[in-house]
């Protein structure tokens, strides 16, 4: 599909964008309900979210469990640090691949458009250095962990 | 794909993407590249070691002047790596998409 776009963005943002047919309040909560994010953040075909927290409120936390289900694994923390219902959300997550990675800064945007909705996910890191390094490194791990890695590090 | 590392880390530099920026319309020598960054050409030659070692541009023998190339391979595994991390991406958002088509608003309450 066309319809998403990934750019690099200035020296250390990323910014993904994606259109939706469904109203900002629905594509909000399946970005913040776990029995939802549990459906679909999945990456590739055999990966599973076993453990999904979600705390969408200042300062709550959010700690995201990937398992192939063959002893394959590894895990994301982060915590909200402003939350718009169905408008907007600010936080800051890090990936444990198993070392901790850089943090990286997310702001998420519920656009309206339409009877639809615009996402524009705007990443930042801590410098072009930790861009590049993660956009590097996400080789080493494979493809399987390429997925979460592009939500978390790009 | 050993070299993305390096690759991604010559890219982090402005100059150095405005000299493939350059390269992208063709052969250049130090001396070409030089003139439009008003850099000396000793600057210009170390930006140009680092983009070699990076695999991302080539230089031929040519007397003293060695000129410069776009390294096809080394460009293409970047574009090949952000092609990769868009279809992981772009995948978790159509099935993303299956549950939007699923979620009733009337089921709204058990959302919640």
């Amino acid at each position: 599909m066309s319809k998403m776009t990934l750019t690099i963005e200035g020296d250390k943002h990323i910014v993904v964008t994606r259109r939706f047919a469904a109203p900002p309040e629905a594509v909000y909560r399946a970005h913040t309900e776990p029995h939802l994010i549990q459906k679909w953040l999945l990456g590739p075909d055999g990966w599973t979210m076993p453990v999904c927290i979600s705390e969408p409120r200042p300062n709550g936390k959010m700690r995201y469990e990937w398992t192939n289900g063959k002893g394959g694994g590894f895990y994301l923390t982060g915590e909200y640090l402003e939350v718009e219902p169905y408008s907007r959300i600010v936080h800051v997550e890090r990936m444990y691949l198993p070392d901790p990675t850089p943090d990286n800064h997310v702001e998420t945007r519920f656009d309206q458009d339409g009877d639809g909705t615009l996402l524009t996910l705007r990443m930042t890191l801590p410098d072009t250095e930790t861009r590049a390094r993660m956009l590097a490194t996400g080789m080493e791990h494979g493809m399987e962990a390429s997925y979460v890695r592009l939500e978390s590090t790009i | 794909m050993r070299n993305l590392d390096s690759a991604f880390s010559a890219l982090s530099d402005p100059t150095r993407r405005a000299i493939l920026a350059r390269l992208a319309s063709g052969e250049a020598t130090v001396m070409e590249l030089a003139k439009p960054f008003e850099m000396s050409q000793p600057a210009v030659s170390r930006h140009l070691k680092v983009l070699e070692n990076a695999g991302l541009i080539a230089r031929r023998a040519e007397g003293a002047k060695r000129p410069c190339r776009l390294a096809k391979a080394g460009v293409d595994a970047i574009d090949e790596w952000l092609a990769m991390l868009r279809e992981a991406l772009a995948r978790n958002y159509d099935r993303l998409d299956q549950i939007l088509a699923d979620m009733n608003p009337k089921d709204g309450e058990e959302m919640r």
